[in-house]
């Protein structure tokens, strides 16, 4: 099927649900007998909780039920990665309870949930319920957080911290620093995001009298992840007895792979009331209850011999976790961001210390990249900033520092090992995509029209393809990060794919068919991929970190290569032939030499109609699974570079253009693959430039809708240029070769651009988001100095 | 005290007994149970809930139901016709104009009141007529290719 295989921009097959409206949302759902749950909310950054008062509530129409921490004492919400101090000691791990117990510790942290008969009743009712609370003194930030005397989020957190980690080889990076010619600083803050998938988050319990069993609709990236967690963890319910399905959903970008709080409340809720229980979020909601991303503040140092050559490099981060540790948090800011701080160089030796850290803010967890970015933008600011002390190129700088094709597979100081990659390559790429050598000209041209012109390299390498069981578990990880798949063929020839990954807009119903139908060589139409369900799909570890296709779709090959095995026993048989004679491609079974031939549907229907079979040495029936557990991460890199124009005046910026350089390995569909870079730049862009979250110093969010957070639109930016290396380097240890491509984007732009604006402005550093104000001041700044 | 609005959907005649304070949205949503229209926000500014009401986009969870009494609505499960795609629906599927889809309604229903206004609209225009539409997954660009296809096949 070559007009549906590998490598073909197919066009999504999932697409004419969505453009009719016919998707199926959490939302969309309604349940019979369903009532509607509305959570109140604390006010406050932290309090204790004196009194509740319901009574007025519970009297009100359409009222079933009012629920209160003390009514649902359930286990707390998991964190699922346990780190460790520099001493080995455990980090600090207090508990989350879904609903509040005596104290709250951010705002929005639930307090009561209202459940009526219709979403407008409960609304009304939650309104009727007051809380009297004593105000407690909070922190709302990591420099209040760390001062000495803070108030304590946690009691048991001295200081706030949650653990003191670090990574590398101390002694070396010292004694490098020791004798180098240059040492290049810098300060940065990784700006707080709120990751703002469009649909809100929204669950819906229900539970079955007849049988017991419970199900959760829910918007999750990872429907089998939280039947575990809840089920194992918060509400005691088995496997057997709990279902949780994850139907369309409307982008996660991380923020709905944790288990919430409100999941756990509607099914408990459900089996409390024996009816179906229904929360949607309201974006305010949102704003204030889904997991944030980033919030890092840094200071690193790079040493540099005379030619330019990276010596050595610390990092001493804070890492902000919120107020509890939401189910990633922890290994956000340590093994996806200091093991990525060597980048594409060869660093010789690298030491990163991060101190976690509570504030009274929403839990922070993996926002798309998640650890990456902040190492990369760490990485290729201070790059930047030792090519201008250097007097370098920056392109060159980083050229000289490469890790050299020969040098594969290569071991970074700080505990990845690469498999593969040319870095030369994609930053050639991007150099001609932009006419770098024509800069010079356009930035006189700019000049001359009174305006800035800069530009700004950047280039990223990524850990993917989450994760190598074994090696994430000597690292703490309380789960294994394999991928499961099954393969159901029918007996007319078609084929059901169950996966464990999860589709929240990233088109896995046509990549996964492509992978089917290039294996199996059988039209798209035979093939369904069905995702999302545990009644449906054996298991899963569901989607992020860029492992949907590097992790679910080498378990489907390992799934579907079982099913070839066993057709060309059942076409042996039929031809009468020795199975090792017989060969399978496009579809059809083949005696090497003859002109003997079985389709894939002939040899489908035999196993299920099974009168002519070797019976007594295989199974009737054709379905296999299969278990995939990766080697290695998977490095996708590339190259990025951004060129931008600054009005002095007014502090505008504006993209002239962004050109992008991938690295993905091989490439399922092109097409989808290029719009998931493009999201990804947009987000990259829009940490860069547009959003940040800002508590104030009470705690309360002052960016808590669409007024205030800002969203890139539509206008903020120029069409992307975006392009495959032509020199791809296939992972080497995949069955696909992939690479997995999700979270590029967001890595590779927000350095890129802020280079640029570096460049422009000629500063050595601007934090992110580099708004029209800080643009402006930083303009006139180097107007004065420049009049000097 | 509950009131009945009235008012044309996708060519049907439709009624509901709903609450005053209703909005539009809800009543699509809820009562109609067409759910392709979708609620992203409560500042009116995502775009998730954009229908077409006497034939103007208009965001339907700043009106209310009681509004529309009378009116000619149009929602997305209204657009294609005869189990055929609309060339703009189609032009977003071409174009790899959606990628999550939840933005995507909004999208289809506020460009095609663009091109109704505007034939061929440049790409400068069309990402301007788009501030009133977030989309989180695709950084725009696609539904900005995807609307000036759109625009050409309906021509
Ligand atoms: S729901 Fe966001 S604008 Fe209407
Ligand atoms: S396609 Fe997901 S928000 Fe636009």
């Amino acid at each position: 099927m070559a007009d549906m295989g590998i490598g073909v921009s197919v066009k999504r097959r999932e697409d004419a649900r969505f453009l009719t409206g016919n998707g199926t949302y959490t939302d969309d759902i309604n349940r019979h007998g369903q009532t509607h749950a509305i959570i109140v909310r604390s006010p406050h950054a932290h309090a204790r909780i004196k009194k509740i008062n319901q009574a007025k509530a519970k009297a009100m129409p359409g009222v079933v039920a009012i629920f209160t921490g003390e009514d649902m004492k359930v286990g707390s919400l998991p964190c699922g990665w346990l780190i460790k101090n520099q001493d080995g000691s455990n980090m600090v791990e207090p508990g989350h309870p879904p609903i509040a117990q005596g104290k709250v510790r951010h705002v929005g942290d639930p307090v009561v949930v209202v459940v009526a008969e219709t979403r407008q009743q409960a609304l009304e009712a939650a309104e009727a319920v007051t809380v009297d609370y004593e105000v407690l003194p909070s922190v709302s930030s990591l420099k209040a957080a760390t001062k000495a005397g803070a108030p304590l989020v946690w009691d048991e957190a001295k200081g706030n911290i949650c653990y003191d980690w670090a990574l590398g080889d101390k002694a070396a990076v010292d004694a490098a620093f020791a004798g180098a010619h240059k040492i290049v600083k810098i300060d940065l803050v990784n700006n707080r995001l709120i990751p703002n998938a469009m649909e809100p988050r929204a669950a819906i319990g229900d539970f079955d009298k007849a049988t017991g069993d419970y199900t959760l609709y829910t918007t999750s990236q990872n429907p089998h992840v939280i039947r575990l967690l809840m089920g194992a963890f918060v509400l005691s319910i088995p496997e057997s007895k709990l279902r949780v399905v994850a139907p369309d959903v409307g982008g996660g970008f991380g923020s709905k792979i944790y288990h919430y709080a409100e999941e756990a409340i509607v099914t408990w809720g459900a089996g409390q009331l024996k009816r179906p229980i229904k929360w949607t979020a309201e974006r305010s909601e949102s704003f204030m209850s889904d997991a944030h991303g980033r919030d890092h503040v840094t200071h690193a140092e790079l040493a540099l011999d005379k030619d330019g050559k990276f010596l050595a490099l610390k990092a001493e981060t804070l890492a902000n976790m919120g107020a509890y540790l939401s189910t990633f948090a922890t290994c956000v800011p340590t093994y996806l961001h200091a093991t990525l701080l060597a980048g594409v160089y060869t660093t010789p030796a690298i030491w990163c210390n991060v101190k976690a850290v509570f504030t009274n803010t929403v839990p922070v967890d993996a926002y798309r990249g998640a650890g990456r970015p902040e190492a990369t933008f760490l990485l290729e600011r201070i790059v930047d900033i030792a090519a201008r002390e250097m007097k370098m190129d920056p392109a060159e700088i980083r050229r000289k520092n490469f890790i050299q094709t020969s040098q594969f597979p290569y071991q970074t100081p700080v505990a990845l090992q690469y498999d593969t990659g040319n870095y030369d390559a994609t930053l050639d790429m991007a150099l001609k995509m932009i006419d770098y050598k024509g800069f010079a000209g356009r930035k006189a041209a700019a000049a001359a029209k009174g305006k800035l012109r800069g530009i700004g390299v950047s280039c990223y390498i990524e850990a993917c393809g989450i994760a190598p069981s074994a090696v994430v578990g000597s690292l703490g990880a309380r789960a294994g990060l394999y991928e499961c798949a099954n393969v159901r063929v029918h007996p007319t020839g078609s084929v059901s794919i169950f996966t464990g990954s999860h589709s929240h807009g990233q088109g896995h119903e046509t990549t996964f068919a492509q992978v089917v139908a290039e294996k199996l060589g059988i039209p798209s139409e035979q093939i369904e991929i069905v995702h999302g369900d545990t009644a449906k799909v054996p298991f899963g570890m569901g989607t992020y970190g860029s492992r949907s296709i590097a992790v679910g779709g080498a378990a489907l090959v390992k799934a579907l290569d079982k099913i070839i095995l066993k057709g060309r026993k059942i076409a042996a048989h039929l031809m009468e032939a020795s199975e090792k004679d017989v060969e399978f491609k496009d579809g059809k079974f083949t005696v090497a030499g003859t002109d003997k031939a079985k389709t894939f549907g002939e040899v489908a229907l035999t196993a299920y109609v099974p009168h002519n079979y070797p019976i007594t040495e295989l199974e009737p029936g054709l379905e296999e699974q299969a278990f995939y557990d990766p080697l290695n991460f998977t490095y996708p890199s590339g190259c990025y570079i951004a060129e931008v124009e600054i009005d002095k005046d007014t502090g505008t910026l504006e993209i002239m253009r962004f050109v992008a350089s991938d690295d993905f390995g091989k490439i399922i569909n092109p097409m989808i693959v290029e719009g998931q870079v493009h999201g990804g730049i947009a987000q990259g862009l829009g940490q860069a430039l547009l959003e940040s979250c800002v508590y104030d110093k009470d705690g309360q969010l002052l960016t808590g809708s669409y007024n205030d957070y800002c969203m890139p639109r539509a206008d903020d930016f120029p069409n992307f240029d975006v392009q495959h290396t032509d020199k791809p380097t296939p992972c080497t240890h995949n069955p696909l070769g992939v690479k997995g491509c999700g979270e590029a984007g967001a890595i590779g732009a927000p350095p890129a651009v802020m280079n640029a604006i570096c460049n422009a402005l000629g500063v050595v550093h601007m934090d992110m988001p580099a708004t029209p104000e800080k643009i402006w001041r930083a303009a006139n700044a180097h107007m004065a100095r420049a009049a000097e | 005290m509950p009131t009945t609005v009235s008012m044309t959907v996708n060519g049907k005649k439709v009624s509901g007994s709903i609450e005053p304070r209703t909005l539009l949205v809800q009543f699509i949503r809820e009562t109609l149970g067409l759910t392709g229209t979708h609620v992203g926000c409560d500042t009116s500014q995502c775009g998730s809930c954009v229908v077409h009401v006497d034939g103007k986009s208009v965001k339907s969870c700043t009106i209310l139901a009681a509004q529309a009494e009378g009116s000619d609505v149009l929602t997305i499960e209204g657009v294609a016709k005869d189990g055929k795609l609309h060339p703009m629906q189609e032009a977003f599927r071409e174009n790899h104009g959606l990628q999550c889809g939840f933005c995507t309604p909004g999208m289809v229903m506020s460009a095609l009141d663009l091109v109704k206004n505007n034939k061929n609209p440049s790409e400068q225009q069309i990402r301007d007529w788009l501030e009133g539409n977030i989309c989180r997954c695709t950084g725009y660009h696609n539904i900005v290719k995807a609307i000036a296809a759109g625009a050409k096949a309906m021509a």
